[in-house]
């Protein structure tokens, strides 16, 4: 059930000062936070679309979190939605260098400090593959074989041979127009 | 060229050139802000590396709020900021706007389809890559390196995750202070 929201772009800012206000190590983590926020607990987008979402992120220039900002702002409420998106995603690093900048040897070098940031590490990371073993799930009961190749590669693909992202984005974007190139045919003679 | 103008074009630049985020910003920044400027020396841009990965935001956002603030003030980390996102607004959107109008034709949704799974591998990549830093702390992967206080940090993290819905935020915060109270126990 969609949950109504009042003011769904004071809410929009709200959560993506939030999100960002958390997202510590690459825009990865950002995706996950938004996909927990916007589509398990907001229901403004569904998860075919957030994961197309990323795609569309990581493949153009700029940082993958105020892309995603972008995308999630412009569907959500337009122009307005990305002003604000972007904004919430921005605020929090800008304060937090802003202020970092005056005493950052002090900063980077405090223990306590270094303590807290590695045991924030491990709940990244076990948000991360929490949301994948989810989405994973998705992915096998649907049993599409190619659809499990390309998940299977990409994964190989990245984690493995190191293979640069847009690449393989790319081919999986070139394998699914050359499946959809017997459908079409199929088509045009019925 | 007076400086605002030129902080605002070099990011322009960092914000147009650097496709896959993170670590692919870093050697554009560093080719702008230490190599053609100056405004950074190399010793300053590795402090800044350290501090935007300790600290929340995207790197390139992190950058240019730091050498914002360092050369121009308040008034230069909002217009270098402004400047490495200008290029995702019209780019992002133009994808945006394609992406809704045709995303029913049969054949963008077969390659969206095949799209959908590699981003989930993409995904657990990095989850994996974190979790690998998490348990051997960029030491070689062997068992006497092996750092039990994240590990168990994770463990508990995944294990609540995976059987309530508490919210990602909430854990992740408790995981910063459980590695500072184990941090300090162990000495």
């Amino acid at each position: 059930m969609e949950r109504p929201v009042r003011r769904p772009l004071l809410e929009l800012f709200l959560s993506t000062l939030y999100i960002s206000a958390f997202t510590f190590g690459g825009g990865f983590v950002i995706i996950t936070l938004m996909k927990r926020k916007f589509v398990d607990e907001l229901h403004w987008i569904d998860e075919p679309e957030m994961l197309d979402l990323t795609a569309l992120a990581q493949t153009c220039p700029g940082a993958i979190a105020v892309n995603a900002a972008i995308l999630v702002g412009w569907h959500v409420a337009g122009p307005a939605g990305i002003a604000v998106a972007v904004l919430g995603t921005i605020l929090p690093p800008m304060v937090i260098l802003t202020v970092i900048s005056f005493f950052y040897a002090a900063f980077a070098a405090n223990r306590y400090v270094a303590l807290v940031l590695q045991g924030m590490q491990a709940g990244v990371a076990a948000v991360i593959l929490d949301v994948v073993c989810g989405l994973g799930e998705k992915q096998l009961k649907a049993r599409s074989p190619v659809h499990l190749l390309i998940m299977a590669g990409a994964f190989a693909a990245t984690f493995f041979g190191k293979v640069n992202v847009i690449c393989i984005l790319l081919t999986a974007a070139a394998v699914g127009a050359v499946a959809a190139l017997p459908q079409r045919r199929k088509g045009a003679r019925g | 060229m007076s400086i605002l103008p030129e902080l605002f074009w070099s990011f322009v630049q960092v914000g147009a050139f650097s496709v896959g985020g993170g670590y692919a910003a870093m050697p554009l920044i560093q080719a702008q802000v230490v190599e053609s400027h100056a405004w950074l020396t190399m010793r300053e841009f590795t402090d800044l590396i350290t501090i935007a990965e300790m600290t929340p935001g995207p790197i390139a956002v992190n950058a240019a709020t730091f050498v914002g603030i360092r050369i121009a003030g308040f008034a230069g980390a909002v217009v270098a900021t402004f400047g490495c996102i200008l290029p995702s607004l019209f780019i992002v959107s133009l994808l945006a706007f394609v992406y809704y109008r045709y995303k029913s034709l049969a054949l963008l949704q077969s390659v969206l389809g095949a799209l959908r799974p590699a981003v989930v591998a993409l995904i657990a990549a990095a989850g994996l890559g974190i979790l690998k830093q998490v348990v051997f702390a960029g030491q070689a992967m062997a068992p006497q390196n092996v750092q039990w206080v994240g590990v168990a940090l994770f463990a508990a993290a995944f294990g609540i995750l995976r059987r309530r819905r508490w919210s990602p935020i909430l854990v992740i915060s408790l995981c910063g202070a459980g590695g500072l109270a184990l941090g300090l126990l162990a000495g």
